[in-house]
């Protein structure tokens, strides 16, 4: 094999000066071949959003896993009537809400519960919608009907009335694992889809094709070939799908069948204040930045990944 | 035709049944004794549990239970709320507004959403559509309660240009606020659909073509460009109908429109479980004839569609 082929090219190309015209198919030798992610990684490093949602994701992380590192200030037990709703006091940046309590603190420390519920829901949402999505596109047939139409069920009912029954039935162990059980249980037929169909373009590809003829069994075939060469749509929506949860986590608490009110939240803190609107706004408009901010940052950052991993979004921007 | 609307009939049927039966399935198939579930924290008296057990019959078999209360759905009848009131008279008194809200919230997709996604692809990578890009990202982000709240405390209570509540009897102007409050979820969707596919548009031969034939660009824009771009997004937005009339749960709520949402809401923020599942069954139900309607109002509209699949 002479220098101007790499190793997995079958083909030799004939050197420039040999030729009339350029070699057609020449192909650079040196230098490491481009795959999807690679340049995925090259795009999205360009892009300042991708940068400012990631620093405000890992600031949310880091105050979730250490709101001490935050605030001193306990948000439940140092709570004074006297101080109800009043302004930003030293010691105490944001005020109070009307049961006196740190409004600062409560928002740091309700941080965890909010990402926690983007996270299990995230999760869950991922694990089903893979299984659904991955065995309904690659066995097509029966099982497709069957998964499917079950999925179509799911994606029928919107998951935030879904989970208002879920959560009026189950308000006796309202928890932070309930609440994600009851939001991710109907959310997932969103990503389901997205893979199923990623799924049937994928699997009639000719490298599929010659892994079939090599004797590969067709369970490894989908876990080894196509599942990796399918997954990105699914990380864009993974992605969008953990701001919706937290958006549905609030809502839920907003509507008083989410968490339970000794469970730190920003729903439950903003439908606490929503009775105070015209006398103390910032104790809603407070928790509700918080709420907008995180969320604003995941919805960025999937914006990032998709245009990075779709180029024809790409080439629309 | 025919064939196409027979065939997403009876699609339609497993799909109905199947909702229906899972929400029924969540509520009344949990360990424990479903109807003090439903009831939460709270402890009603005894003649009321009485009563729901009976109107659900909880006495028979789930299986049983269910195909009755399938039967009633058939029949219009959803149960009875806790005021006593039948809920398919409160939809009858409630469903127009919800219909009425829905629909200028539509409006103002249709016409915002549509506009400023034609500006951004026109103008694309500009001042305009970045400017855009980021307010309507700041708006997906926003949850609805937070939007409904602030446009309450700007318009409502700062600016004093809208009321800050609805009530029953009210001009149909006092749900502009809310309309736009329910279109600012949709209204990001609208303006990247809308751009992308006017930059799409604008790509395409057919355009080159009349501008070389010397048309002037303001008449390439509404005629060859807007016009071949909205395919989609009328799609869209006429989907997105059946999501904005389910979606009014909240909005409804806070600027009490008497629509099928606020009733709801009410239900929801008094714990009334057994009328918390009628209207989740009602919406559900809403939803998926909208969405039924537009599949086949796009067969009548576009010949493609009956032959795919």
């Amino acid at each position: 094999m002479s220098s101007n082929t790499r190793s997995t090219q079958q083909h030799y190309v004939a050197p420039v000066e040999e030729t009339p015209l350029v070699a057609i198919d020449a192909v650079k030798a040196e230098g490491k071949p481009s795959n999807l992610w690679r340049d995925a990684w090259a795009d999205v490093r360009r892009r300042p959003m991708f940068w400012i949602s990631a620093a405000i994701i890992l600031l949310v992380v880091v105050v979730a896993l250490f709101p001490g590192l935050f605030t001193q200030v306990p948000p439940n037990n140092d709570c004074q009537l006297s101080n109800s709703n009043a302004g930003p006091a030293p010691g105490h940046p944001l005020g109070f809400t009307k049961q006196g309590c740190d409004i600062y603190s409560r928002i740091i420390h309700g941080t965890s519960t909010s990402l926690s519920v983007g996270l299990i829901v995230t999760v869950l949402v991922a694990v089903l919608g893979i299984l659904f999505g991955a065995f309904a596109g690659f066995y097509g047939g029966w099982v497709d009907s069957v998964l499917s139409r079950l999925g179509d069920i799911f994606f029928s009912i919107p998951y935030i009335l879904a989970a208002v029954v879920v959560m009026s039935v189950l308000s006796k162990y309202a928890s932070i694992w309930t609440i994600a059980l009851a939001i991710g249980i109907f959310a997932w037929p969103a990503t389901a889809r997205v893979l199923r169909a990623e799924i049937l373009r994928v699997k009639n590809s000719d490298f599929v094709m010659a892994a079939t003829a090599l004797g590969v069994s067709r369970f490894r075939i989908l876990l080894r070939h196509v599942l990796p060469n399918s997954i990105a749509p699914v990380i864009v929506i993974t992605t969008i799908s953990l701001a919706s949860a937290i958006v549905a986590e609030a809502t839920l608490s907003f509507l008083g069948v989410g968490l339970p009110s000794s469970i730190m939240s920003w729903g439950n803190d903003i439908s606490q204040a929503q009775r105070d609107l015209r006398t103390a706004p910032q104790t809603l408009i407070l928790p509700s930045i918080a709420l907008s901010v995180t969320v604003l940052s995941f919805i960025m950052l999937g914006e990032v990944i998709r245009d990075a991993l779709d180029p024809k979004a790409r080439a629309r921007r | 035709m025919a064939g196409y609307i027979l065939r997403r009939l009876l699609q339609a049927i497993p799909v109905l049944l199947g909702t229906t039966f899972l929400i029924y399935f969540m509520v009344f198939a949990m360990p424990g004794d479903p109807v003090v579930a439903l009831f939460g924290d709270k402890t009603p008296p005894p003649q009321v549990l009485e009563a729901v057990r009976e109107r659900y019959n909880l006495d028979k078999p789930f299986i049983v239970q269910y195909l009755l209360f399938l039967g009633g759905i058939f029949r219009g009848d959803f149960g009875i709320s806790f005021s006593g009131e039948p809920v398919s008279d409160i939809l009858a008194r409630t469903f127009p507004v919800t219909l009425q809200l829905a629909a200028i919230a539509t409006v103002f997709l249709a016409v915002g959403g549509i506009l400023i996604g034609l500006i951004s692809g026109l103008r694309k990578g500009g001042i305009f559509d970045a400017s855009a890009l980021v307010v309507s990202l700041i708006l997906i982000s926003l949850p609805i309660f937070v939007v409904a709240f602030t446009a309450q405390y700007i318009f409502g209570v700062q600016l004093g240009w809208f009321r800050t509540t609805v009530g029953s009897g009210a001009p149909i102007q006092d749900l502009i606020l809310p309309a736009m409050v329910l279109a600012t979820g949709s209204f990001a969707q609208i303006v990247r659909l809308t751009r992308a596919s006017v930059i799409e548009t604008d790509g395409q031969d057919f355009v080159r073509t009349a501008a070389s034939k010397g048309l002037s660009r303001r008449r390439i824009v509404p005629v060859h460009i807007l016009r071949n771009s909205l395919i989609p997004v009328v799609t869209y937005i006429a989907v997105d109908f059946g999501v904005l009339m389910v979606g009014a749960t909240v909005t409804e709520g806070i600027f009490n429109v008497p629509g099928v949402g606020r009733t709801l809401y009410q239900a929801i923020i008094r714990g009334e479980g057994p009328t918390v599942v009628s209207f989740v069954t009602v919406m559900v139900l809403i939803y998926l004839i909208v969405n039924l309607l537009v599949d086949l109002l796009y067969a009548v509209l576009d010949p493609r569609i009956r032959y795919v699949k």
